[in-house]
């Protein structure tokens, strides 16, 4: 048997995260980066959002909302520099930063939301 | 044929001709592919978001009203509007590829592609319902 491979795990989490960033994504860029800011729909006040964000399941949510997405970035954001920009003698080091970013951001992910007051 | 031939000690190296870095703006076919697949990088921005309003949240109120006033800038609306557009943009290819990575078959046929399609833009509405629903309070 030759070397197994880390793709098909990478390309599960990629698709996953593809998943979550379809469905969740689009709803709460549109609320939070426009109809809040642009005042089309009431913002939640800080004790409300702090309501709803300490609740375990949205943590949760927020949890898989962040990682997901982070390695679905990773790897299609690898594959975009490697066919776009064919800078494949990079691979290896565009692979590192790619992963390890989604890693990093996982982590930052875990202990914010840990640590929520 | 002849009888002798001139073998080549080595392999000789293969003529490739080089693909242009730009080869993605020839065709429009391509160059939606490379919209496709920047919309990651949409995905990537919405994420470190979440992570700034996390700690904003963290910090304090104070901390949270200027985010808040930092996403009411002129620059941050219109780069969460890109981003908005691209966002949708990775959903509806997502979703109009899943006939292709999984067809359905039903009694020996083929399902259409719009079949298989159409259930995740459904469950797509009523996600992000629910999410507005919690969002606006109606869950506290």
């Amino acid at each position: 048997m030759g070397k197994r491979s880390n793709e098909p795990f990478l390309w599960s989490l990629f698709s996953a995260g593809g998943v979550v960033s379809a469905f969740l994504i689009p709803v709460l860029l549109f609320l939070y980066g426009l109809a809040f800011p642009l005042g089309w729909i009431e913002a939640p006040s800080y004790s409300q959002t702090m309501t709803l964000v300490r609740h375990p399941l949205t943590r949760l949510v927020l949890f898989v909302l962040c990682s997901l997405p982070l390695f679905h970035w990773a790897h299609r954001f690898r594959f975009t520099l490697y066919d776009g920009l064919q800078i494949k003698h990079l691979n290896e080091v565009i692979a590192v930063i790619c992963y390890g970013g989604a890693v990093i951001g996982t982590i930052v992910a875990g202990y914010l939301l840990w640590n929520i007051a | 044929m002849k009888a002798t031939h001139n073998y080549t000690l080595y392999h000789p190296k293969w003529y490739r001709e080089r693909v242009s870095t730009y080869w993605w703006t020839r065709q429009w076919s391509h160059f939606r592919f490379i919209l496709r697949e920047l919309t990651s990088i949409f995905v990537g921005y919405f994420v470190v978001l979440v992570l700034l309003m996390l700690w904003a949240l963290n910090d304090g109120p104070a901390s949270y009203a200027e985010f808040q006033e930092w996403l009411k800038t002129p620059f941050a609306i219109i780069l969460n509007a890109i981003s908005f557009i691209f966002v949708i943009y990775h959903t509806v290819t997502w979703f109009n590829l899943t006939p292709r990575a999984m067809p359905v078959r039903l009694g020996g046929k083929r399902l259409d592609d719009w079949m298989v399609a159409a259930p995740n833009y459904v469950a797509w509405l009523v996600i992000s319902a629910i999410l507005v629903w919690f969002i606006l309070g109606g869950g506290i």
